[in-house]
């Protein structure tokens, strides 16, 4: 539609819209994420759900303690190796569309237990992240930084076209191997589906 | 409390046979601690445990000590003919010493306030000698240390009641924390790499990646 005729309508009392614009609306404000918490982040997390930071302004205060009703997956905290294979699992069993925050240094790329023997570095190896977080752990206004980006990412998702989003594409994978306890590692290390190491650029 | 020597001279009338060895700390506070054999270490705990001079009920901390295989030289002079006149030449001794892993069991005594008494297991080898008699029949606390020490350093417990990895998943194959651990190569991505890791890193980066 015209701008100029959408504002004109508006002036007079009529206001118009797209069935895209109602739904990634209606989505974006009840994101209601997993109650699942790793390490401290999750601490963080839940200040961020109580009355000081209140998530519920943004619509996601429903923290479902069932996979199954949960839009969101929070990764809070630090993801062991022995832990990863129920993270990926818990997200296979969340309905599509579904989203992922990676909260913390940790969740993101192993932290400060990056080089240790027994910490996966970065969720992001397993899973599709769409909002990362850094921070040891980010305060409650970072998650909330990460929750209105989360928001406007949502918001621009076409439904029809060539961009729309995973779940709306047939053929897309909405579930993710789950890595095996292997003898030395997980197996695979990582999902190449997923993940690839990003080059780094070097400075000359 | 009785100093080490004392506790090791009423050890030893106490446990016959059992083979007792003080290991100096070198630092000038640090506690001595006391080498047990593994054929009277229970019966030894047991005595610490159950004296009522020494009372011993609290076993605070289990930990393991990874040694490797050593090589000491050792400079001997050695008489030899050179040039038909007998003289006194260094001679350099290669000694190898097999390595070993030690468990090491802080104790103290809640009743009697003391503490902490140091003793030290040593299995025979870094293999399949890794064995050391398990404490936790004496002291509970013990348990899932041990099964910490089985997990990350590969010593089995004999006696223990419940002998299963704890941090690592079963099916898990390495010891972490020996010192020749050897982890898994993942280091494609490093982008703040220095030191060791950058030199893990470059191979990658060789190869294209971060």
């Amino acid at each position: 539609m015209d701008e100029a005729l959408r504002s004109e309508l508006s002036k007079q009392g009529i206001f118009t819209t797209t069935l895209e614009d109602v739904y990634n609306w209606g989505r974006k404000n009840s994101v209601w994420p997993l109650s699942f918490g790793l390490a401290c982040c999750a601490i963080e997390m839940i200040a961020a759900s109580m009355a000081r930071f209140d998530l519920a302004r943004f619509g996601a205060e429903v923290f479902r303690p069932s996979p199954r009703q949960a839009d969101l997956m929070i990764v809070a905290g630090t993801v062991t190796k022995k832990m990863a294979p129920q993270v990926v699992r818990l997200y296979n069993q969340m309905p599509e569309p579904k989203y992922v925050i990676a909260m913390g240094a940790c969740a993101i790329s192993g932290g400060p237990f990056k080089q240790g023997y027994n910490v996966l570095k970065g969720i992001d190896r397993y899973i599709p992240v769409d909002v990362h977080i850094p921070g040891c752990p980010p305060r409650p206004e970072a998650l909330l930084h990460a929750f209105m980006t989360l928001q406007a990412k949502i918001d621009e998702q076409a439904l029809t076209g060539q961009f729309r989003p995973r779940h709306l594409v047939q053929d897309s994978p909405s579930e993710f191997p789950v890595p095996e306890f292997g003898e030395h590692d997980l197996e695979p290390p990582s999902n190449p589906d997923v993940w690839h190491p990003p080059a780094l650029a070097k400075a000359e | 409390m009785e100093t080490l020597e004392q506790i090791k001279t009423k050890l030893e009338a106490a446990v016959p046979g059992a083979r007792l060895e003080i290991i100096p700390n070198g630092s000038p506070s640090g506690p001595n601690s006391l080498l047990v054999d593994n054929e009277h270490a229970v019966a030894v705990a047991k005595f610490l445990q159950s004296s009522p001079a020494l009372a011993f009920d609290y076993a605070s901390n289990v930990t393991g000590v990874d040694w490797l295989d050593t090589t000491v030289k050792k400079t001997v002079k050695v008489k030899q003919m050179v040039e038909g006149v007998e003289k006194e030449v260094d001679q350099v001794l290669e000694e190898k010493k097999p390595g070993y892993l030690e468990v090491v069991y802080h104790l103290y005594s809640m009743e009697l306030k003391h503490g902490p008494l140091v003793l030290r297991l040593r299995t025979e080898d870094r293999a399949g000698k890794a064995r050391v008699p398990s404490l936790t029949p004496v002291w509970r606390g013990a348990e899932f240390q041990e099964r910490e020490i089985f997990d990350l350093y590969g010593v089995t417990f004999q006696g223990h009641p419940d002998l299963r990895r704890i941090l690592m998943w079963d099916g898990y194959q390495d010891f972490p924390m020996r010192k020749d651990y050897v982890e898994p190569d993942d280091y494609e991505y490093e982008p703040t790499a220095h030191g060791p890791v950058l030199q893990k890193a470059k191979q990658h980066q060789a190869e294209g990646g971060g």
